[in-house]
């Protein structure tokens, strides 16, 4: 849990070649319009490229948005890369068209939630202020 | 009699506020998905205007009505179901079925790297080959698509924006192969990059050079593919991104104008294309509202392509358009309910006079549709279309005091919203500057608080809850599918004449370079089988890439 009064930090990420940002760009302003501090990375990005971005600009959190199925792949190789860094520190969640049965491994691999559609921002706002680590 | 009625009105209104006052109705102010107010009740009061020139007969300017005379008592709108997925031999079993089952039409949908231009082993492509939609490398995975599907029978759209150029090269080799001339073909190509700066996020080059695919296909398809629809304008993915009904009808149409402007700037006669261009909108949840919708958009576009573009063809004044019945607003929760909401948006989409339709399944919120699922919605259209009798007559709803008003509603705003991007510079511009994209987000915030206050109810989601399990039994693309296919590729360009795909893809260079139509010097490196990636990388070097600005 994050002490009372530090900004958290997040990168909202879009791995792939997906172009739908509906669903992040409406968690990027939510969370902003909690008092998080948030960048948006933009349309397709490598996971090597969002590993960077989360290392550049020292975020709390990353937030991983996939509609186009390449979710198991995306995902697990930015979880990857956190380790590589010795970043694993770092919150992740995702969200995007996730069947249930993806999330069982996705938890495992390090993902520490999965938004699936219909999820309240709110509960988004509540999941990463409680799991949130400082840094 | 309007001022009887006006006397009579008022007094009626008298007593229906003391009603309230005891009996308070549901919400203080009744509001749409535009957030236009709606009254509580709608008499001729509302409806002013003179019906020749605001409504008129089917078939006939401003095209209110329909664009033709007797619409579905002709025949049905077309039923096309958008599908594809992993490998193309996959594809075309569920073209094959869908055609068995009495479908009418094909719509393809392709995977993101052949949208984007790269081939299956790029490093881009990888976990994505297959996943939304069919992979197509090259001329001989779309022989294989279109394999005993004779092209010369079948009405074929494919969802392609980027490269459209390409694949529509690679359709006219494939019939050309069938023995099917490329002057019989009938179809579509999306081609609409507009929106995909605006909302879906599929570009490759910037707007210039973009542009000029655009226009140089209008004008090699006026000559050589006449009965191919060379675009089709799309409001669906802005409105699938969270626009309004509103702004999907300006921006959409505004996109038209810049389409239909550059064609002009290149030199071509505005009835050439014109005829060609086709239109492709969302319905939504709000019933009435999208009804009056695609109304409106019919009657507006009349109006800007005889007053702005001094258009003198009818055909070339009509709106002509596809219909998807709205993607985002299908529910993870409760997923059959989605059958019941894909019922009001496709008899919203025929009430309004679609040419096509395309329903959604109701497992598409989880993953792509079941071959259950999407007969089940092709079942919903022919439902429609076969039992429930409105089809019998052309647009029953005229004449309805809240429709005509709320189309009257709809148009006006969309228009001054069309004004409004016309003072940015129009929507290339307005693009570029981020205003489309600014309007559209600030649409779906406003969307999901409505939500998360309970404004808006969603059934299954904010309210009507019920515990359920994990779905069952959804599809899945075989993760094997990216290999066999990166496999195929490399067998291919071992096999090809390399010699003939270099000398092809030297004069591609060469013409796009020029000022020469492009066409012709793909449709020889797509017969050479150079594949997309090699065809669209040749074409970045020279074009360059686009590259959006991240607005929040």
């Amino acid at each position: 849990m994050m002490t009372e009064g530090m900004q958290i930090r997040v990168l909202v990420a879009k791995p792939g070649l997906d172009g739908h940002d509906r669903g992040a760009k409406v968690i990027a302003r939510a969370l902003r319009d909690a008092g998080m501090e948030v960048i948006y990375t933009g349309l397709r990005q490598t996971p090597e490229q969002i590993v960077e971005a989360a290392l550049q600009e020292d975020v709390d959190v990353i937030g991983l948005s996939c509609l186009s199925g390449a979710h198991n792949h995306l995902f697990a190789q930015v979880i990857e890369l956190l380790k590589k860094h010795h970043a694993e520190d770092i919150l992740v969640v995702g969200g995007g068209v996730i069947p249930e049965e993806d999330i069982p491994l996705l938890k495992a691999q390090g993902v520490k939630e999965i938004f699936t559609p219909g999820t309240g921002t709110l509960a988004v706002v509540e999941f990463i202020k409680k799991h949130a680590l400082p840094r | 009699m309007d001022e009887q009625l006006q006397k009579f009105f008022e007094k009626w209104d008298e007593k229906a506020q003391k009603s309230v006052t005891k009996n308070p109705e549901r919400k203080l102010v009744f509001t749409n998905a535009s957030r236009l107010s709606i009254k509580r009740v709608y008499t001729p009061l509302d409806v002013a205007g003179d019906y020749l020139d605001d409504i008129n007969l089917p078939g006939e300017y401003p095209f209110t009505r329909g664009v033709q005379p007797t619409m579905y008592r002709g025949r049905f709108w077309t039923m096309r179901q958008y599908a594809g997925m992993a490998s193309a031999e996959e594809s075309n079993a569920r073209y094959r079925y869908l055609l068995e089952q009495g479908q009418t039409g094909l719509s393809v949908a392709f995977d993101l790297p052949t949208q984007i231009g790269y081939d299956s082993d790029h490093p881009l492509a990888a976990g994505e080959v297959g996943k939304v939609g069919v992979a197509i490398d090259s001329l001989a995975d779309m022989e294989l698509l279109f394999k005993g599907i004779p092209l010369d029978k079948v009405s074929t759209s494919m969802t392609i924006n980027a490269p459209a150029a390409v694949l529509l090269a690679m359709y006219i080799v494939v019939a050309e192969k069938q023995g099917v001339s490329q002057d019989k073909l009938v179809g579509t190509i999306q081609n609409d990059i507009l929106k995909e700066y605006a909302a879906r996020g599929t570009y490759i080059f910037p707007p210039g050079p973009s542009m000029r695919l655009i226009t140089d296909i209008f004008a090699y398809c006026a000559q050589h593919v006449p009965e191919w629809n060379t675009i089709s304008i799309s409001g669906y993915h802005i409105r699938e991104a969270g626009s309004t009904a509103v702004q999907e009808v300006a921006f959409t149409l505004s996109d038209g104008i810049a389409y239909v402007a550059a064609a002009i700037l290149a030199g071509l006669d505005v009835d050439d294309f014109a005829p060609r261009l086709s239109f492709f909108f969302n319905s939504h949840v709000d019933f009435f509202e999208e009804v009056a919708k695609f109304r409106a958009a019919r009657r507006l576009w009349a109006k800007i392509m005889k007053e702005r573009f001094q258009a003198k063809n009818p055909r070339s004044m009509m709106l002509r358009f596809h219909t998807q019945t709205g993607g985002s607003t299908l529910t993870a929760q409760q997923p059959d309910n989605n059958v019941v909401r894909v019922t009001l948006q496709a008899l919203a989409a025929v009430l309004g006079g679609t040419q096509s339709l395309h329903t959604n399944s109701r497992d598409e919120a989880l993953a792509l549709p079941t071959e259950d699922s999407v007969r089940i919605a092709l079942r919903t259209q022919q439902i429609i279309a076969f039992e429930s009798g409105v089809a019998d007559t052309v647009d029953p709803l005229a004449g309805s005091y809240y429709i005509e008003n709320l189309t009257n509603e709809i148009e006006a705003a969309a228009w001054s919203q069309i004004q409004k991007i016309d003072a940015l510079g129009g929507a290339i511009a307005a693009i570029e500057k981020g205003y489309m994209q600014r309007e559209i987000q600030e649409s779906a915030y406003d969307w999901q608080m409505q939500v998360e206050r309970k404004e808006r109810i969603v059934v299954g989601v904010n309210q009507f809850h019920v515990k359920e399990g994990a779905p069952r039994g959804l599809l899945r693309v075989d993760a094997a599918v990216g290999e066999k296919q990166i496999q195929r590729l490399q067998v291919l360009r071992s096999q090809r004449d390399n010699q003939q795909v270099r000398v092809t893809l030297a004069q591609l260079e060469t013409d796009a370079k020029s000022t020469a139509n492009i066409m012709p010097s793909l449709i020889e490196a797509v017969r050479a089988y150079a594949t997309l990636g090699e065809i669209c990388n040749c074409l970045r070097n020279i074009f360059g890439e686009y590259h959006a600005d991240n607005l929040l």
